[in-house]
Order: structure tokens, then sequence, then C-alpha cells
């Protein structure tokens, strides 16, 4: 029998896509289906207003994994960078912003003193997160697997963080589960530069500065690369994955949902469409969050209950929402020169602001004041707005997926929360704003089928990272169905545009079932 | 009985029956079942244990922990919780049941009821709402805690079934083993269940508690001329180890409150590989027996019938080379079986038919220890088995 076995690939993300062009370069039958009419899922460039694109949820590259660019030859699919190694402004009401060109202090008032530690926070941060980078594309070993194997892989974890030296392992150690707040009250005196690097603690989480684990989401933040734009937002990635998986030989179909992930016996069957059409498979890979997975489209009778419970339980609620606006030229940020406004620009002043943001939402209410990142992709990708005028993109925290009031009749409110505090940084820009859209999780949860809206699908800490990610005892991206697998954000080494988990999941998955 | 706010201020509870227990427990021997007061021992703990294999005896069952379930997915919950197959279990029909965590290992076992479709009770030795909460999860099924809203008394014994004739339970002769029956008794419903843990002909009766002093009176009145006593948990406990049932916290640790992982046991390893069907697609614990099942189990448990009259009670087990193979988990001196048995847990291989074991016996005569060490013989089935156990229609002497 030559017939290769036939996979099938649920949802076209840039993880799904990653996955389905090293099987189909392996020689697996691939079909990926899509939702959504676009492939991409939550990395795709949309048009919000006429004639103005922007990256719809994820709209800053800085993770992507340097195997995946290389292997599926990314740039000879078309994915060009319109800009690259952004820098970072932080914002200040009071005065000239801080940019931060990485390690290095470009302009603002900052002290010797804060100069010299800003080097040496980004010389552990870099050995630190270089160590977490390792593990990335590693398959998280399993404990007490009894296989000389995964033995020698947490040997190899062991032995990467004793590499580290003496000093530094002890510093590892001490950071790795503290707060970001304590860590950068101890090194810093600025406090707009340590709102800033706060911020990397906290993006896309559930967390204020003050939250333990904001050191790991840091380092996890820190193990990529500079920030850069795709030519053409986002889309123009997952555009260049999805031209590499035809090119290997992968059928993608689009608008074509997946209501059901069905089984034969104890065996994957294949799934059945929205539609009601069957396609049978060997072999089931989904890149859909663990929870959609496993407890919608597969359907929890079909699991153990301890698993099931795990699953249910898992921590994943999006309080990120993503603000989009059209605007009819470029806006003035007070105290930033206008050669930085296609940067990477941050209203997050101080700690107790980022915290004061977080507070609300312990409540599942929405900041009042939130804290921003935001981006003006236009200024060096002319692709996205008409000519002399732009796009707006920002990360704004924090507005929990679940909010108590409901987000049918607070969204409005938030929305003007949000012009409030960036009329503020930028005054006049409510008047350049001619078009609008506020993605809330929940909008991200039902547009882009992520549980609960969030990026990572399920949140990012230590206790949901390596072997215990999406859930312990599922770590290496077979679930415990025979024949479906996970390869999406909500497995190790989660979420970001990175594309490593559907690597390793097509790693997994060639080197078949392990005892 | 719904439980009321102030319900903690009561530390323990008397079971429906308790009105007419209490003044029966001349030795006034009690001690804690759940959260209900009930009889060790009522007059003669060896006399209870006669009137249960040669005429009929009462046990108070109140405190048994019991869960309906009922909904459209009742019997796919009921199949994802336990390792056998409850499509077998035909309305009107009882099982014995165990059920295990996702690693394989036996959190409880008990019986199942099924009372009509999609209505089923569930009994247990240990509480077990929140595993049945968290394994109804994508499942249409109400679960309900009714253990307070029944009250069930156990009456075995070879004359039982004669006693229910003459109360009125016509056509109970016919009741076959593991099924069940409503009768109307006293204006409300009576369930009868041809179930037990001794062993024995006998039926367990639950009814409405606001009854259960009626019930009471009225066996008692029609068990009268047939040798009818109370019978506390010591007696029970004799002729569950001789009917060679296992029971939970004694001859294995409830997998949910085991906190060293080797402590706790499969279904295989407690001989009840005949409750595991691995044909059904999903249950829990499903894919760990699999791979038990592949790699092999690492206990058995085995029944032995021991050489002399000593009880090994806690005696370790030996083979022929004097390696320690395992311990004693129930032993006593059987009256039925003249013998003295016992429950053992032994390591993988042993306690196959024909090895040869020994028992390690600690006793002691007036303060004055002494050991000695016994052949055992690996026994397969009850210790003691009379017919009538299984006789339809059963014998109504």
């Amino acid at each position: 029998m030559t017939d290769p076995k036939r996979v099938i690939v649920v949802g076209g993300g840039h993880n799904g896509l990653v996955c389905a062009a090293y099987l189909a370069r392996a020689g697996r039958s691939v079909l990926v289906l899509e939702a959504a009419a676009q492939v991409g899922g939550a990395a795709v460039t949309r048009e919000f207003a006429p004639g103005f694109r922007v990256s719809a949820v994820a709209h800053l590259l800085h993770l992507l994994d340097s195997k995946v660019a290389r292997h599926l030859d990314l740039a000879r699919h078309g994915l060009r960078l319109a800009h690259r190694d952004l820098k970072t402004v932080a914002m200040s009401d009071a005065g000239p912003a801080i940019v931060l060109d990485g390690p290095r202090v470009i302009a603002g008032d900052v002290s010797d003193a804060d100069r010299r530690a800003l080097l040496e926070y980004h010389r552990r941060l870099a050995k630190f997160s270089h160590l977490l980078a390792k593990q990335h594309g590693r398959i998280p070993a399993r404990v007490a697997s009894g296989s000389w194997r995964e033995a020698f892989a947490a040997i190899k974890l062991a032995l990467d963080i004793r590499r580290l030296g003496r000093r530094d392992m002890r510093e590892f150690l001490r950071l790795a589960t503290m707060n970001i707040f304590d860590v950068l009250e101890d090194n810093f005196e600025s406090p707009l530069l340590k709102g800033a690097l706060a911020i990397d603690g906290v993006l896309g989480a559930q967390l204020g500065p003050r939250s333990g684990n904001t050191v790991f989401t840091s380092l996890y933040r820190a193990s990529g690369h500079s920030y850069c734009l795709p030519q053409g937002g986002m889309g123009a990635l997952t555009d260049a994955m999805a031209d590499a998986a035809r090119a290997a030989g992968v059928e993608i179909r689009t608008s074509a949902p997946v209501g059901a992930i069905t089984l034969e016996g104890d065996r994957i069957r294949g799934v059945r469409l929205a539609s009601g059409e069957e396609i049978a498979a060997d072999l089931v890979v989904s890149n859909a969050d663990p929870k959609t997975t496993l407890l919608r489209l597969l359907g929890a009778r079909h699991l153990e209950t301890e698993f099931a419970r795990r699953v249910q339980n898992l921590r994943g609620r999006g309080n990120a929402a993503k603000l989009h606006l059209a605007l009819s030229a470029l806006p003035r940020f007070q105290g930033v020169a206008a050669e930085h406004l296609g940067e990477r620009l941050l209203i997050a002043p101080t700690l107790d602001y980022i915290e004061a943001a977080f507070n609300p939402a312990k409540y599942r209410e929405h900041s009042t004041e939130p804290a921003l990142e935001i981006t003006i992709p236009s200024v060096y990708d002319r692709s996205l707005a008409p000519a002399g005028q732009h796009v707006l993109s920002a990360i704004v925290q924090y507005a929990p997926c679940n909010l108590g009031a409901g987000w049918d009749k607070a969204k409005h409110t938030f929305q003007e929360c949000v012009l409030d505090v960036l009329e503020r940084a930028a005054p006049g820009l409510r008047g350049l704003v001619v078009g609008m859209e506020l993605l809330t999780p929940l909008d991200i949860e039902r547009q882009f089928r992520i549980s609960g809206g969030h990026w990572h699908h399920g949140e990012l800490a230590l206790d949901q990272f390596m072997m215990l990610r999406p859930v312990p005892g599922a770590g290496q991206y077979a679930m415990p169905v025979n024949g479906l697998y996970l390869c999406g954000a909500g497995c190790h080494p989660g979420g970001g545009v990175m594309g490593t988990a559907g690597r390793n999941a097509a790693t997994a998955i060639l080197r078949g079932p392990r005892r | 009985m719904k439980l009321d706010r102030q319900h903690f201020r009561t530390a323990v509870y008397q079971t429906p029956f308790h009105p007419r227990t209490a003044p029966l427990n001349v030795l006034n021997l009690w001690h804690r079942w759940r959260d209900y007061t009930t009889a060790d021992g009522y007059f003669d703990v060896g006399m209870e244990y006669n009137a249960l294999r040669n005429a009929c005896a009462v046990f108070d069952l109140s405190p048994m922990t019991k869960h309906l379930i009922t909904g459209a997915d009742a019997l796919a919950f009921m199949n994802r919780l336990v390792t056998r197959d409850v499509a077998k279990i035909k309305p009107g029909r009882v099982g014995y049941a165990v059920w295990c965590n996702d690693a394989g290992q036996v959190i409880d076992d008990g019986t199942i009821f099924h009372l009509r479709d999609n209505v089923f009770r569930l009994c247990s030795q240990e509480r077990q709402l929140d595993w049945l909460h968290a394994s109804a999860l994508g499942l249409d099924v109400a679960i309900a805690e009714e253990s307070d809203d029944v009250a069930a008394l156990a009456f075995q014994g070879p004359t039982s079934c004669a006693v229910l004739k003459k109360l009125g339970l016509a056509g109970i002769e016919m009741l076959k083993p593991f099924g069940l029956r409503v009768f109307t008794f006293a204006g409300t419903e009576l369930l009868v269940s041809r179930t037990g843990f001794t062993g024995d002909l006998g039926y367990e009766l639950w009814i409405a508690p606001g009854h259960a002093l009626e019930l009471w009176d009225r066996l008692f009145e029609a068990g009268r001329n047939y040798g009818i006593r109370p019978m506390g948990t010591l007696a029970l406990e004799m002729s569950r180890i001789e009917a060679g049932f296992i029971a939970a916290l004694v001859d294995f640790l409830p997998a949910d409150r085991a906190v060293r992982t080797d402590r706790t046991r499969s279904p295989f390893e407690l001989d009840l590989a005949r409750m595991v069907d691995l044909d059904k697609p999903n249950f829990t614990g499903r894919r760990a027996l699999l791979e038990e099942q592949r790699r092999g189990s690492r206990y058995r448990l085995v029944r032995l019938d021991i050489e002399g009259n000593k009880v090994a009670k806690d005696a370790f087990i030996y083979d022929a080379r004097r390696n320690v193979v395992g311990t004693v988990t129930s032993a006593m001196w059987s009256p039925a079986a003249k013998a003295s048995i016992a429950l053992a847990s032994l390591e993988m291989p042993w306690g196959r038919p024909g090895d040869e074991l020994f028992a390690e016996i600690y006793y002691q005569k007036e303060l004055k220890w002494s050991r000695i060490t016994e052949r055992c013989r690996v026994v397969e089935g009850a210790f003691y088995d009379p017919p009538r156990r299984r006789q339809t229609p059963a014998p109504d002497l």
C-alpha cells in the first residue's frame, strides 16, 4: 500500500498551516478545513473600514520560529517585512517619551544608573529567555514515563539551567516565579521605564504587574526576536504559509467549518462539517483551542473524567481587547518625535497605572484607564490605508471576556474610555477618526472561534507550560483519543505567532504514538 | 429529608429505624457510618450470624450512599462512569459495578439499580457526588444525592423469602437474583431487590423514611415464627468475607483517598476482570486498563483457605522460599466453611491456583503471643455458596 495516511487539519491558523505543510512534505495526504473565508486564524489582515486594512488580532511579528520560516521558505512564498527592529516608545503625559532600541535608550530622560541597569536587565533577559527558547522546539518530556529518552530530555533541561553558571542559575531560579513589579522596583528608578518594561509581562494575560508568573511571561516574550511588521499585515505571513502548504501538496478548503470530530469505536473516523458533509481521515489534527476541540467538537463524553475536567478547568479567559482606528491623517502623540510614530508606542506610564488598570479585571469589570500597546503600521506599510491616511492598531488591557455587565451593554462605554486615553496622549486624535473597530475578547471568541478570546488558547503560565500544556497528561500533542492531535497555541510552547506548536505537532505525529 | 441550615450542629444522625434498633441494641455497640450511628451488634454477634445463615436477619442499610441519576444520557453516563457494560443491566435489574479514575484505579464499588428507562440508582460505600458531577460533563443527566431520602433494610437468610410472602409481597419468590420489583406497601412504594452483601438468599428493602418504622414492625411481626433477628455490622462482615466480597477501605483503598500511587488497585488486581468491558469505546480508566492488560498487573486479589484454626488477621503471605509476596486484607474463622479463610492481596505472579503459599499468623492465648506458619490454598469463588442464593423460585420454607 502506497496510499499515504489521510490527515485532516481542523483550522487554518498559522500553526495549522505549518503543521499541514510539514506533514505533506513527509508524504501525508493533508486536507486543511478552515471555517472562515480566508486562512490565517487570528493572524489575518482584514478590512475594517472602506480602504483600511489591519492585522486583526496579532499585530507584531516577533516570535516567528526561524526554522519554520526556513523550512517552509516563507520568503519565496511571498513574505516580506515592511519594517524590522521596531523601537519601543514609552509615552508619558508629563514629558518626552523614552525610546528604547533593545537594551539601549536612544531618547528620553533616563539616568545613567537606569541605562546601566537596562543593559544588565537585557543581558539576563536574553540569557534566560534563550534557555526558554531552547525548550520551544522540543516535545516536552512526560513526567514519570519510565522512558529513558524522556528522562534524558528532562536531564537536558536541568543541564541547560546549570550551564547558566552559578550566579545566573541562582538568579534564574530566584526570578523565574517572581512578579515583574518587584524585579523592576529592585532595578530601576524611572517610573516610565518600569511601566514600559512591565507591559511585556502582562500583555494578553490575566495578570497585573504584581501578579506572580509575570517574570515568566516577560521571559517568554523576550524569547523571540525584535518586533517586525510583515508587509501587508499578519495576513501576509499566513498567506505565505498557506502558499507553502499548497506547494507541499496540502489541500485547503475555506468556508468549511467543522461541526464535529467523529469517532468509530475508540478511534477517530474523521470530521463532520457544519454543512453535514462527512470526511473520513486516519488522523485529525486540530488547530482549534483545546476546549473547542475536546469539549465542543469531540465532546466530553468521549473523554475520561479527570482529563475532561482538566480541560474544562483550563485557565484561558482573554483580557485583551483590540482597537482599530481608521485615521484621516497621522496623529501626533505628545512627547513623541514624528520619526518614531511608526514604532511600538506604549501607554503604560507607571507600574501603578498598569496595576490600577488591572484591578477592575479581577472583578469582571473593564479598565476605565487601560494600558495600551499601539502600532501605526501604515507608517511603514502603505498598502494598509489610502494615500495620506493611516490605520492605528492597539492592544487594550484590560477587558475581561466574561465581563460582569455583559459586553453588549458595556462595549460602547469601554470604547469611549479607550478613546479618552488615546485623546489625552494624542490631542486631536478623535477628530481624525473616520472608521473604528473594537474587538472585545468576546468578539475575538466569536469571530475567531477561540474559547475565551484568549490569544494563547489558554493562559500562559508555569502551571500550563511545557509538559503541563494544555493539561497534564497531554503534553505531547497526541490527545487521549486514538488518532486525535492538537497543534495550536494551546500546546507547548504556546501562543504568539510562532508556528512552533504546529512544527512540534507534526514531529510528534510523524514519529507515531508512544507507549 | 432535606438538610436544614443548622445541620452542622448535629454531629451524628440517627437512621429512620433508630427508634427500633436502639432498644434492641442491648450490647450498646455502635459505630459511625457516614453521618449515621449504626449498630455493630445487638445481642450476640455469633447468634446474629447464625440467624442470618439459618433463619433470617435484618440489617439497617439506611446510611448507604445513594444517588439517583436521571436524564436522556443516563445510560451513557453510567457507561462512562463504570467499567462494565451497563446496557446489559436491563430496566428492573441490578448490577454490581466498580468505577475507576483515569489511571484505571478503583475509586469505589457499588450496585446499579436500573429502576426504569433513563433512571438509575447508584449505591456505594463512599460519597461520590463530586466524582459523579465531574463524570457528567457534556452529558444530559441530573444527579441527586438521595442518601437521606431513602430508608433501607437488608433482609437476608434462608427464611427471608417466606417472611416477605407472609408480609404480603405476592410473587416475591419469582424475583430472580439481581432483580428488583416495586410493591405497594402501607399505601406507599416499597422497592424490593434480590441483592445483598451476605452471599445468601436475601433481599434489600427500600422505602421512604416516613414509612420506615411501619416496615420494620410489620416485617418483625411477619417473621416472628421464622427466627427473625436484627443483625449488626460485625455479623454482616462475617458473611461478606465468607461470600468472598471485597470492601472499600479494607480490601482496597479508594483511589481518590490514596496519597501513595502503589496503594491503589485496578479492577484486574481485585479479581474483577469480569466487571471490565474493554469493548466499550470509552469509560474512565479504559486507556490505563488497556495498557495494564498489555503490560500485566502488579497485584492479584486471592481467596485463601488456610490450614489450622487460627485467624490469619493482617498476616504476611510467603512463598516457599520465605519471600513475602503479599498480605491478608480480611480474615476470619468461617463457621459455614469450617475453615480459617482470608482475602489477600499478592504481588504478581503469585496467587495462581496451586501456588505454594504460607501465612505467618500471630495469635495470643492469655496475653502470650505465638507465631505459626500455615499452608494456604487458593480458592476460586465464594467460601460459602448455598444453592438457595441462586434458586428461582426462591425457597420459601
